[in-house]
């Protein structure tokens, strides 16, 4: 089993500051491979070493089995990248920024502008081929710096915050893209913030802080092994309850005006708590990826 | 992508070329009203205006209307303007607002090979405006040909020079702000006192020596020797510096640019 990704005690660190802390993680084909963590946790310095863009200071880190240090240029004519920042050619029109993004792979002229046309209806801006680049929406952009990482028909897609500022259609929208495109085998590294994006694009992810990977798993599992299959949250908890809670040595985070009750949490105990300590101000919901992130990292700002 | 920058360029450096070309050719129109408009007005000022009160000047034992002396002078200017402005501001827009290199380093071009475009086209962008002033002023009848037609390549080395020059500021300023410094201590002295808008035979022996390492005093000089049609072997020194000062600093803007960028 060959893996499109494999970082062995792969270690970032600039000056006395320490982004990526001796991480290991694989990457299988055809996988959606996630990394999430709060700001600073070293998920773009992770990335960036994967396609070449940083040099690694110490560790081991192979793609598509080559490594990367010596065979960055095989690697990246293979390798599709998102970047954080819309980093397109505003001196260039739509079309001609896949265009010209295709010379830099040295593909023909003839058919880079075949592929940018299938791109264009891919991404559904055929339409807007002509337009310049400031005169596009956010939401326009993202889509085609998605599409220009596609122009070399990349077998790896790196994904680094793709969906943050979008509105909730163009969100679904690229999601329905990678989707799409992962139907048709790519394997795809992706960043987030967001966890239901995480939840649903995602077979495995990591979770890391402060330069180090905290958990990984399938999100389901990490959803069950960390939070459980169900949340109490109470809005302005009494004394009364946190009592309860201690005496029955419930896992919780309290946050003063609302307690948040995880793990094995049945009907019973909701139907328990919400009759004698909490009428009209609990709920009982479904726990989701965003409970453990919150768990695992804690809830303090990063900034 | 390595620690340290290599030297090690293919032949892809000209995709980055040719992506700046793209853009320019899209304002072609814009970009040629300067190098057209800009020698009228200089020649205006200082042949018609400063030469009435100059009248003549001696310049290799010979007596040279004022308007013949500086008119090779004004080429050599533009040359380094054009190629020193391209890979200051206009590179750095690229990198830091557009963040253009960020892109390309995501594709199988190296950052050497980047800079090595951006350079190249900081020099074309010199040769062009060159061709371009040149016939505005050879219609006046103040080059003399054929050897005027040397001028043009020599414009493709000394576009080199003042790009890679230029790059290298670029690799070292903390903000575009900041290109003032190298233009107060380094532009507008080498206008000033390259033997320009006189022979730098008038300046006290000091500053005489001073000014014989600007890149522009050579690129001047060699101009005007091509433009008069006096070729003397000289000129092979003011080529040597200039391709000196190429071979030294197009590597100071690659480690300087390496060291900015990959992190």
């Amino acid at each position: 089993m060959s893996y499109v990704i494999e970082a062995i005690d792969l270690r970032k660190q600039f000056r006395d500051f320490v982004a990526v802390d001796s991480i290991s993680f694989h990457v299988q084909p055809g996988e959606c491979f996630g990394l999430l963590g709060p700001n600073g946790a070293g998920k773009t310095s992770t990335i960036r070493m994967v396609y070449g863009f940083s040099p690694m200071t110490t560790g081991i880190l192979r793609v598509f089995g080559l490594d990367i240090a010596t065979h960055w240029r095989a690697i990246r004519t293979r390798i599709g990248v998102c970047q954080q920042d819309n980093n397109l050619d505003p001196d260039l029109t739509v079309v001609k920024n896949l265009e010209v993004f295709a010379s830099y792979f040295d593909i023909p002229a003839r058919a880079a502008r075949q592929k940018a046309h299938e791109l264009l209806q891919f991404i559904s801006l055929d339409h807007r081929a002509q337009t310049k680049i400031p005169e596009l929406s956010g939401g326009m952009m993202r889509r085609l710096v998605l599409a220009r990482a596609l122009i070399n028909d990349p077998e790896l897609l790196v994904l680094d915050e793709p969906t943050t500022g979008l509105d909730p259609q163009t969100r679904h929208q690229v999601w329905e893209k990678v989707e799409h495109l992962r139907s048709r085998g790519l394997s795809v590294l992706l960043t987030t913030h967001y966890m239901d994006e995480a939840t649903r694009l995602c077979d495995r992810l990591v979770i890391m802080d402060q330069g180090k990977i905290l958990v990984e798993g399938k999100p389901a599992d990490l959803i069950e092994r960390h939070a459980g299959r169900y949340v109490i949250e109470v809005d302005k908890p009494d004394a009364e309850l946190r009592t309860f809670i201690r005496s029955h040595d419930l896992h919780h985070d309290d946050l003063a005006h609302r307690i948040i009750i995880y793990d094995s949490v049945s009907e019973q105990l909701f139907h328990t708590l919400s009759s004698s300590y909490c009428s009209g101000n609990c709920m009982l919901r479904m726990a989701t990826l965003e409970d453990v992130f919150l768990r695992l990292t804690g809830r303090e700002l990063r900034d | 992508m390595s620690r340290w920058p290599s030297f090690h360029i293919t032949r892809r450096f000209l995709r980055v070329w040719q992506r700046d070309l793209v853009v320019y050719q899209k304002i072609w129109k814009v970009n040629l009203l300067t190098p057209v408009f800009e020698p009228l007005l200089y020649l205006l000022a200082f042949g018609v205006g400063l030469g009435g009160l100059v009248g003549k000047i001696f310049y290799q034992q010979r007596e040279v209307p004022y308007i013949e002396f500086i008119a090779p002078a004004l080429l050599a200017v533009n040359i380094m303007y054009n190629a020193f402005f391209e890979n200051t501001y206009a590179s750095f827009v690229r990198m830091y607002y557009q963040k253009t290199f960020d892109a390309m380093l995501a594709t199988p071009l190296s950052l050497e090979e980047v800079i090595a475009g951006e350079i190249l086209w900081g020099a074309t962008k010199a040769v062009i405006a060159t061709v371009i002033m040149q016939a505005v002023i050879s219609l006046f009848g103040l080059i003399h040909y054929p050897h005027g037609l040397l001028i043009i390549p020599v414009a493709f080395l000394g576009g080199l020079t003042f790009g890679a020059l230029g790059m290298f500021c670029t690799g070292l300023t903390p903000s575009i702000d900041m290109f003032n410094l190298p233009i107060f201590l380094l532009i507008t002295p080498m206008f000033l006192f390259g033997g320009t808008f006189f022979p730098i035979d008038h300046l006290p022996a000091w500053a005489r020596k001073l000014s014989l390492l600007f890149p522009l005093t050579h690129l001047v000089d060699c101009i005007r020797q091509l433009s008069f049609g006096l070729i003397q072997p000289g000129i092979l020194w003011n080529l040597a510096v200039l391709t000196i000062l190429f071979v030294v600093f197009f590597p100071l803007a690659l480690i300087t640019m390496h060291r900015r960028l990959i992190r």
